[in-house]
């Protein structure tokens, strides 16, 4: 999604929701009868990149839709921070069932939506990491392939946070975890490179599927905006920075994010039908050492001392990110 | 309408009279006939506007249930087994959610060993998942006792199991007389949901609920639960007027008038037992039968009023609870009369037939008192004694399962008696 980018010379920056510009072009948030579908007043902690990216996700669907919206939520942080009953964060119509079957349960709801020929009422399904990637990825498969008329929403906070951070097959090599600890010569997260669900799901060739962050929430909007204007089965993919999981001062979410995105470990993408159709590029290329320097989750790779071929690998990752997906134009820039 | 028909097709015709909107389905025999009706008449429009979802598994299919029947439709699925443990977590969710979905079990063995036949392992695991258990003694019951189960659920928000012997029953054909449409629908209303996902009047369903609401929240459940023992017997009788025929809904009584050793089932083995009980009259014997048909809740009080004159209690199950013993004769128990002796029996595992030589047996060893407390009917002591005596002899014996069956080769090929 090519967005219309305006920088506001009043205050020299891109800044998101700004309401400098004229209400077409605002954000929603900038709007002040905004749904404020996930409201004020839940258990999440400072800095969370879910409770943002949850609220502006839905925000801008309830936008999308004229407000007809369903939400069905995967147990997690998400489910557990905004329904200690008889407190309730969401102002949707709002169903939680179990960890592993949101999109099912979505599905079902989009079922029987379209049985009771209710084609104005939508769809959105979410949960996190774990939730998406591990038990939930067989009934996420199932969706997909039915091509069920459902956005499903994966909070990537690359861990189980809410059962106290433990690995999922999110989380990324090296990362320290507490099941994948760093003790003796275990260096955090031994296995493989974690799924690649935005991947997977445009295998299943569905019609939209994106990445976003929360360092960069009018994208997020705008690729909210996009899912919600076509009907079918929908992934996006957020990544959501966790202070508490990754060790990151609370003030450091967007930042974080932003790192992730501008090393190139995170590409920030989008794509029709299974194939990439746009990529956001690197602005400025960060060092993968200082996107990892800002975590404790990754301490071990930098004390005693640095870990220079674990290093030397995750930046391969980000190289190998940068030219598949052609995140920077000159190759010089590449280099961090 | 009366047809010669399979009890698969009888109960996909009941189940499409009552008009689901969303049947979620995942195949594992001997349920599949259902489904496969089901889709039939869904693709062919009969069904409209109803969608029939073929998922990914068994717990995919009872979670769009539960999606489905939150946003206040119809819903209905079908199951056995393995496929039925496979959807536990989502059975209990259903449930807790108060969501009044419809499902067929039709009843098989639990594997390992895995085995396609017929008992009550599967559907007996789930007695504690907050399921209204239905089972049905043949196939005009397991049609019926679907639409008052749609009936059932709906009235009280809750989910109904109707469980029908796999095979034996789902796989018979059999004289059923198909409930017509325009009988249901001048008894089962159209849905109307105690709660609904709606954005015309936004709620959360399914949050957390701590110590301090979760006993009375389970209390309440029990208190729903329990009110089925109140509502299923006006129903049935509304169901069978319409019907013309009797729909038995929580117990069939058979022959009790003056007989002092009872016979208490559940299933198809009803039929059997019956004929029995009939022979042993002719013979002079005093014996008589039960059908229960609500499992959960327990009918305990309709249970006391049948066994009030039975001095000796055979309860004949399909399925035990390994370390203790009958799963049903310890419910049982307490509505059984204070003098009684009660029985267990264990029978047709795993889809070995009940015969009639081996109730008159069973029988008449409990009315002389000579039925040991927990019996395995037709067990084959000596297949037993030959793997006992194996296991004794070598550490590294090898599987259980496949021994046994080159016990029964070995037995054969060198000709000794069973």
């Amino acid at each position: 999604m090519t967005v219309e980018r305006t920088r506001f010379y009043q205050v020299g920056s891109w800044a998101a929701g700004n309401r400098l510009l004229d209400p077409e072009s605002a954000s929603v948030q900038a709007d002040p009868h905004r749904a404020n579908a996930l409201t004020c007043g839940h258990r999440a902690c400072q800095g969370c990149g879910e409770a943002l990216a949850a609220r502006w996700v839905l925000d801008t669907a309830m936008r999308a839709t004229g407000g007809q919206m369903v939400v069905v939520n995967a147990t997690g942080c998400l489910e557990v921070f905004s329904t200690p009953y008889p407190e309730s964060s969401w102002q949707v119509p709002w169903l939680h069932s179990l960890f592993g079957n949101a999109p099912a349960v979505a599905a079902g709801v989009a079922a029987a939506l379209s049985a009771q020929g209710r084609t104005d009422v939508r769809v959105i399904a979410q949960a996190g990491d774990g939730g998406t990637v591990d038990i939930g990825m067989g009934c996420l498969s199932g969706m997909f392939e039915r091509g069920d008329d459902v956005l499903f929403v994966c909070y990537d906070n690359e861990a189980y946070m809410n059962t106290g951070v433990q690995r999922s097959a999110a989380t990324p090599p090296w990362a320290r975890t507490t099941t994948t600890p760093v003790a003796g010569e275990a260096l955090g997260n031994r296995y493989g490179q974690g799924k690649d669900l935005p991947r997977i799901a445009m295998a299943h060739r569905i019609p939209y599927v994106a990445t976003a962050t929360v360092a960069d929430l009018r994208d997020l909007e705008a690729k909210v905006t996009a899912a919600m204007s076509i009907h079918g089965a929908r992934y996006l993919h957020v990544l959501v920075p966790c202070p508490l999981g990754w060790a990151t001062t609370a003030s450091d979410t967007i930042h974080v994010a932003r790192l992730a995105t501008q090393s190139g470990l995170f590409p920030v993408f989008e794509a029709r039908d299974g194939a990439v159709t746009d990529v956001t590029k690197i602005r400025h290329r960060a060092a993968t050492a200082d996107y990892l320097r800002a975590q404790g989750r990754y301490a071990h790779l930098f004390t005693p001392e640095p870990r220079t071929e674990v290093l030397d690998a995750i930046e391969a990752v980000a190289q190998r990110n940068i030219s598949e997906y052609g995140l920077v134009d000159d190759v010089e820039e590449a280099a961090p | 309408m009366l047809s010669q028909i399979e009890g698969s097709r009888a109960v996909a015709e009941a189940v499409a009279a009552c008009r689901p909107q969303v049947v979620p389905a995942y195949p594992i025999s001997p349920q599949t006939h259902i489904v496969e009706a089901l889709a039939e008449m869904v693709a062919s429009g009969r069904l409209a506007p109803c969608r029939f979802v073929t998922v990914e598994s068994e717990f995919g299919a009872m979670s769009l249930a539960i999606g489905a029947s939150a946003t206040g439709s119809r819903a209905y699925t079908a199951t056995s087994s393995q496929g039925l443990l496979f959807m536990v977590e989502a059975l209990y969710n259903a449930s807790g959610l108060g969501l009044p979905i419809v499902m067929t079990v039709a009843n098989r063995a639990i594997g390992a060993p895995i085995n396609i036949w017929n008992d009550h392992s599967d559907s007996m695991s789930q007695r504690d998942s907050g399921w209204i258990q239905l089972y049905a003694y043949d196939n005009q019951h397991a049609a019926d006792l679907h639409i008052l189960a749609f009936r059932l659920a709906e009235e009280l928000s809750l989910p109904v199991m109707v469980c029908m012997d796999g095979f034996v029953l789902t796989h018979a054909v059999e004289r059923v007389d198909v409930p017509e449409p325009s009988q249901v629908d001048s008894y089962l209303p159209a849905y109307t949901p105690r709660q609904v996902l709606s954005p015309a009047r936004p709620y959360s369903i399914g949050a957390m609920v701590g110590p301090e609401a979760f006993t009375e929240v389970k209390f309440l459940a029990q208190h729903r639960m329990q009110s089925a023992l109140k509502e299923i017997p006006p129903l049935s009788a509304e169901l069978g007027a319409i019907l013309g025929r009797n729909v038995p809904g929580l117990v069939q009584p058979y022959r009790l008038n003056g007989a002092r050793t009872v016979v208490v089932t559940l299933g198809s083995t009803f039929g059997t037992l019956a004929d029995t009980v009939d022979e042993l009259w002719a013979d002079g014997h005093a014996v008589g039968a039960v059908g229960l048909v609500a499992y959960r809740p327990f009918p305990v009080d309709a249970l006391r009023a049948a066994l009030a004159e039975a001095e000796h209690v055979v309860v004949l199950e399909r399925a035990f609870s390994l370390g203790a013993g009958g799963i049903v004769a310890a419910d049982l128990a307490p509505a059984a009369a204070a003098n009684a002796r009660v029985y267990t029996a264990i029978a047709g595992l795993g889809g070995r037939p009940v015969t009639g030589a081996a109730l008159r047996g069973m029988i008449l060893a409990a009315a002389a008192d000579r039925l040991a407390p927990m019996t395995f009917l037709d067990l084959d002591t000596d297949l037993v004694a030959r793997d006992l005596a194996h296991v004794e002899a070598v550490r590294h014996s090898g599987p259980t399962a496949e021994n046994v069956l080159r016990h029964v080769r070995d037995r054969s090929t060198s000709g000794s008696p069973r």
